[in-house]
């Protein structure tokens, strides 16, 4: 092997031991640099006789494409490892919780009452809504509860000195609905109520959805169908349902709403959903609305029972004591 | 109504066990509250007579009886009834017997003596609630006879949840008849004969109140034994329907009430004054009730008096001078028809509740009072003896109440239901339920029976229809009608969303009660324009609240006191102000926060939550309108539970709407808050308007930064300073933002500096270096010439 074979086998070896981009681009300079050990022995090619000069010159040219290869190879080895280490080193424990991540919720009561006002919304009812302070005409007589009637007793009723008071329930939106237009109506009203009864099963403040239809053709078997779908969506089951006479002033013939409820404990009981009726002709008279032309019905529900049975709420104080630790199960 | 299922079933044939009548009474309208049998449990239980009574040598409370029992010896029992005497018949549990309530019965040393058996309270027996003494069973009762075959059990005690439409059903013979329509059985009505006149005393009865009392009867009755005894089976009765047995007058008239459902009422005819007169009450009047009740009253009052003074309120309750006592021998039965308006109300106005008012106010059977007054003589008359005066009487024919009769239609019916009912079954039901029908070409006309005061249009017929066909008979199906599709308002945000945002944000939704204390709100300076409840529940639930905030802070601090240091709540509710006329109902927004700004975790400094980040808060519902340049804020007319320098007004379009800032200190000490609170409270209205967005096409040029740093007094607002540079600028100005502001030393007393980044674009061509630079000179001369700022080097 002759002087510059060992060279550039040295050479190699030297590349293939640089561990760092910095030792590599020395080596470079040192062997292809403008004063490196190639170029300078290319500058010598002129001294050399014409006869050697060309195959002196190819196997300078080979030799410096060998090293130049070299050099590349170990460069992007040496790169790689390095973008290998930089990875590593920006590792994170990506198990840790990230930032800003909580959330409050919405109240069970709000939950269920938009549930419920969807689920009718695609029935075509619209929204409508009216005061919580009421007249007595609105809350009692528009309603068909005549003057100190007995039916007035079921309401314990908060007055105001003036003789307002505050809705006993979500019905005079009926009135307040059907006063300003003509059939076809279908509203739903959703709001607070307010009875002077407090203990465990009953507050002061609660909430109701109010429902109403009137138009030309609806009759009892309409709402029969209506509340058993609205039962069936709401649960998302079937229940086994029954229609029970009642009366409310402002319904004939009007029917309490019972399904059967399996509890938790296995025992099975009929429980009271809803209240229901035809709406009564006086009070369609009173709203200005020809009750030989319409018929119409009306239905009330308590939310609280809703959200009680839909998410297994023992004790109805829960929902007006705010306690976070309650509220947050509702997200 | 509570009343024996033994004695209903003596009225009417109820071809149905105990629980298919309880079902069927309830399917038809008249609910069963409760179902209580009676007479299980009461196998060795028999009567018994106490022969002997020794005091116990041990026990000062306990007797030794000896105990007849009709055969073999005396048994030895302890006792330790009051009212355990020789001659007493009782109840005795024998040994082997095992009580209603699973007490079974064993020979037994009681403090050293043995008794053999157990003599019983009515309650022990599980019949009643009385548990004062021994069960006293009548003289007559023959002893060892089993007990259960004696009173005539097993019975139920039934109790009905009866609405108020349904009074005919307050008595057991307007019930029959209902069960009669329900299962098609026939009524078996008591017998009643007049009862002839035996002695000569009358009263002349005068009535001056109009409709208020149409018909009254009454009749003297004289020379009764007062303490003749209850016959058992009445007594029986009485009990299972609820009601103590006293003494034969009043339990007699108690009976025929729940007998016919026609209240009487009984007054010591010694105690009256010439003729009963019927009137209103004289403003001013007054008259000590049965109850010891002490009633003022007025013209509103319908009253029974003779010609001294007032006796009994109509309808209500008697007079206690006037009461029958236990001297009693001579009796004036009253039975009247009062007018339902005469008596609704009245009971409930004097705190007073009664069997009578609760028929009355709901109607009763004005064809009733001879035939109750008929009824109660001969039974009193049976019990207690002595002579009946004739029957005396006053009427005002005009003034009492008709039946007229209803048409319905047969379209009508078939609409209202939904399906049709056969013709002959229309008929059928309502002939059972005691009405005349006749048929005609469209339907019926139809003439209730005069109990029944709910039957007055075609509606109540329908109902009548569908109850005793059955609810359970109609189809359900889905409304066919046609609706319409009402336009959804874009430019109304839902509330749902400003609850999404909050909830997103961190806040918990809150429901508070829109009723708070009258201190709480003079403790936040908000008591002025309280409506107050005249009935309120407690004076923490007496005026309506003025703000949400006052009971959002009260359920913040409930939470704080619950270990929570980190808490986020809102409400969406209504607060009200007195107005003219109606109070004003606004619906808000509010919400409150202390604690932490982000829950503890590892990543981030903890800091403080601090008025920026309930800013912050509300700006992100803001937001959701697409106007953030309609909203402002400042520091005008802060309310006194803001604190003075870190709370400022809200406004939107120039309209003030609310408020945000942190809890005076005064007010947190005053409610014990111990840290910091943030609040904000704005109007829905303000937060619900929304923008229906108007695309406009992007720039394609690029954009320039320029920054300018002012100096300027503190108390011009960033508002001002940002609506100055926007006007100076005009079109050029994509966005403005404050990046920096100092106070402090470097700079004048009261002066600060602040820092904003300007974004240039233009819409159709390049901006220039030239462009930008004329940008910012006009915005720092707008500065310099409106905001007293001069620019920094």
């Amino acid at each position: 092997m002759d002087a510059l074979a060992t060279r550039i086998e040295e050479a190699l070896a030297a590349i293939a031991g640089v561990d760092s981009l910095d030792a590599l681009e020395a080596q470079r300079v040192a062997l292809l640099g403008k004063s490196g050990f190639i170029t300078e022995q290319l500058k010598q090619l002129g001294a050399l006789p014409p006869e050697q000069r060309k195959a002196r010159g190819a196997e300078l040219n080979r030799a410096r494409d060998r090293l130049a290869e070299a050099i590349a190879a170990r460069r992007q080895m040496l790169e790689e490892a390095a973008f290998a280490q930089r990875l590593a080193s920006e590792r994170l424990d990506v198990t840790l919780p990230g930032r800003r991540g909580e959330r409050g919720g919405i109240h069970p009561l709000t939950r269920t009452l938009e549930r419920i006002a969807a689920i009718f919304a695609r029935l075509g009812y619209q929204r409508a809504d009216g005061p919580e302070i009421e007249d007595d005409w609105h809350n009692f007589e528009a309603l068909n509860f005549p003057p100190h009637h007995p039916a007035r007793a079921m309401h314990d009723t908060f007055y105001f000195g003036d003789g307002r008071l505050l809705r006993t329930h979500t019905s005079p939106v009926q009135v307040r609905a059907m006063q300003g237009r003509q059939p076809p109506i279908r509203i739903i009203a959703p709001g607070k109520v307010y009875r002077s009864d407090s203990d465990q099963t009953h507050s002061p403040m609660f909430h109701q959805i109010e429902g109403l239809l009137v138009d030309e053709t609806s009759s009892f078997a309409d709402l029969k169908g209506t509340l058993a779908e609205f039962i069936r969506a709401f649960f998302e089951r079937d229940f086994e349902m029954r229609f029970r006479p009642s009366y409310f002033p402002f319904t004939e013939p009007s029917a309490e709403v019972d399904i059967r409820w399996d509890a938790a404990d296995g025992s099975e009981r009929w429980l009271e959903v809803l209240g229901c009726g035809m709406v009564h002709p006086n009070v369609l008279r009173n709203c200005g609305i020809d009750p030989e032309r319409y018929t119409g019905f009306a239905f009330g529900l308590g939310i609280e029972r809703f959200a009680m049975l839909r998410y297994g709420v023992g004790d109805l104080r829960a929902f007006f004591e705010n306690d976070l630790r309650f509220l947050r199960q509702f997200a | 109504m509570k009343f024996s299922e033994n004695w209903l079933r003596e009225l009417v044939d109820v071809p149905a066990d105990r629980a298919a009548l309880v079902e069927r009474l309830t399917m038809s309208g008249l609910e069963v509250e409760s179902v209580s049998a009676l007479g299980g449990g009461l196998d060795g239980v028999v009567v018994a007579e106490i022969v002997e009574a020794r005091p116990h040598p041990d026990a000062d409370r306990l007797r030794v009886c000896a105990v007849h029992v009709g055969q073999g010896a005396p048994l030895q029992i302890v006792c330790g009834a009051p009212n355990a005497r020789p001659g007493l018949k009782a109840p005795l549990a024998t040994i082997g017997a095992r009580l209603p309530d699973g007490v079974a019965i064993r020979a037994a040393r009681l403090r050293g003596v043995e008794s053999q058996g157990m003599l019983c309270s009515a309650k022990e027996l599980g019949l009643d609630a009385d548990a004062s003494g021994l069960l006293e069973l009548p003289a007559d009762a023959p002893v060892g006879t089993p007990l259960a075959r004696y009173l005539g059990l097993p019975d139920a005690s039934i109790e009905l949840k009866l609405t108020p439409n349904r009074p005919d059903c307050l008595g057991m013979l307007g019930l029959a008849y209902d069960v009669a329509a329900q299962f098609g059985g026939a009524v078996r009505p008591p017998r009643i004969e007049p009862v002839a006149s035996a002695a000569d005393a009358t009263r002349g009865i005068r009535l001056e109140a109009g409709a208020d009392c149409p018909r009254y009867l009454g009749r003297v009755i004289a020379g009764i034994d007062p303490a003749a005894p209850t016959p058992l089976w009445m007594a029986e009765r009485l009990r299972r329907a609820g009601l103590r047995p006293i003494a034969a007058v009043v339990d007699v008239t108690n009976y025929v009430m729940l007998e016919l459902g026609q209240p009487l009422h009984a007054f010591d005819d010694d105690k009256l004054d010439g003729d009963i007169v019927v009137r209103r009450a004289r403003p001013g009047e007054t008259l000590t009730l049965l109850d010891g009740t002490e009633a003022k009253l007025d013209e509103g009052f319908l009253l029974i008096a003779d010609e001294a003074r007032p006796l009994a309120l109509a309808g209500v309750m008697g007079g206690m001078a006037s009461r029958v006592t236990g001297d009693t021998r001579n009796v004036f039965l009253e039975s009247a028809h009062f007018a339902p308006p005469a008596i609704m109300g009245r009971a409930r106005r004097l705190g007073l509740s009664s069997d009578a008012a609760h028929r009355f106010e709901r109607g009763v059977d004005p064809e009733l009072p001879r035939l109750a007054l008929e009824r109660a003589t001969a039974l009193l008359l049976s019990i207690a003896g002595g002579t009946a005066g004739p029957v005396c009487s006053a009427e005002r024919a005009q003034d009492l109440p008709s039946r007229p009769s209803v048409r319905l239609r047969r379209a009508r019916l078939t609409r209202v239901l939904g399906v049709a009912v056969a013709d002959a079954e229309v008929a059928r039901m309502l002939t059972a339920l005691g009405m005349t029908v006749a048929a005609d070409d469209d339907g019926w006309r139809v003439t209730p029976p005069s109990r029944r005061f709910d039957i007055e249009r075609e509606e109540d017929l329908i109902e009548e229809v569908a109850r005793v066909h059955g609810y359970a008979r109609i189809p359900a199906r889905l409304p066919a009608g046609a609706f319409a599709l009402a336009p959804e308002s874009e430019a109304r945000l839902p509330e749902a969303a400003l609850r999404e945002q909050m909830a997103a944000r961190g806040y918990q939704e809150a429901i508070c009660y829109a009723f708070v204390g009258a201190d709480l709100l003079r403790t936040w300076g908000l008591e002025d324009g309280a409506v107050a409840l005249a009935n309120p529940l407690s004076a923490d639930l007496a005026v309506m609240r003025t703000s949400l905030l006052p009971g959002l802070v009260q359920a913040l601090a409930l939470n704080r006191n619950r270990q929570q240091a980190r808490v986020r709540l809102f409400e969406i509710g209504r607060s009200f102000l007195a107005g003219n006329g109606a109070p004003l109902e606004t619906a808000r927004v509010a919400a409150v926060a202390c604690g932490e700004a982000a829950a503890e975790q590892w990543g981030e400094p903890a800091r403080a939550s601090d008025f920026f980040d309930l800013k912050g808060d509300l700006q992100s519902l803001c937001a959701l309108g697409g106007e953030p340049g309609a909203w402002r804020y400042d520091t005008e007319g802060l309310p006194a539970w803001l604190h003075p320098g870190r709370g400022a007004r809200v406004l939107r379009d120039g309209r003030p709407v609310g408020h945000v800032g942190a809890l005076h200190p005064r007010l947190a000490k005053a409610l014990d808050l111990g840290g910091d609170v943030y609040a904000f409270e704005v109007e829905l209205e303000a937060l619900a308007q929304r923008r229906v967005p108007r695309a406009e096409p992007v720039s394609r040029f690029p954009m320039v930064r320029r920054d300018i740093a002012v100096e300027l007094p503190e108390e011009v607002a960033w508002d001002t300073l940002e609506a100055t540079v926007r006007r100076a600028v005009g079109a050029q100005l994509a966005d403005l933002f404050v990046f920096d502001r100092y106070s402090g030393p470097g700079l004048g007393d009261g002066r600060k500096s602040v820092a904003m980044g300007l974004i240039l674009q233009d819409r159709s061509r390049t901006l220039t270096d030239e462009d930008a630079d004329r940008c910012v000179a006009s915005a720092v001369a707008a500065l310099e010439r409106e905001c007293r700022a001069k620019l920094r080097g």
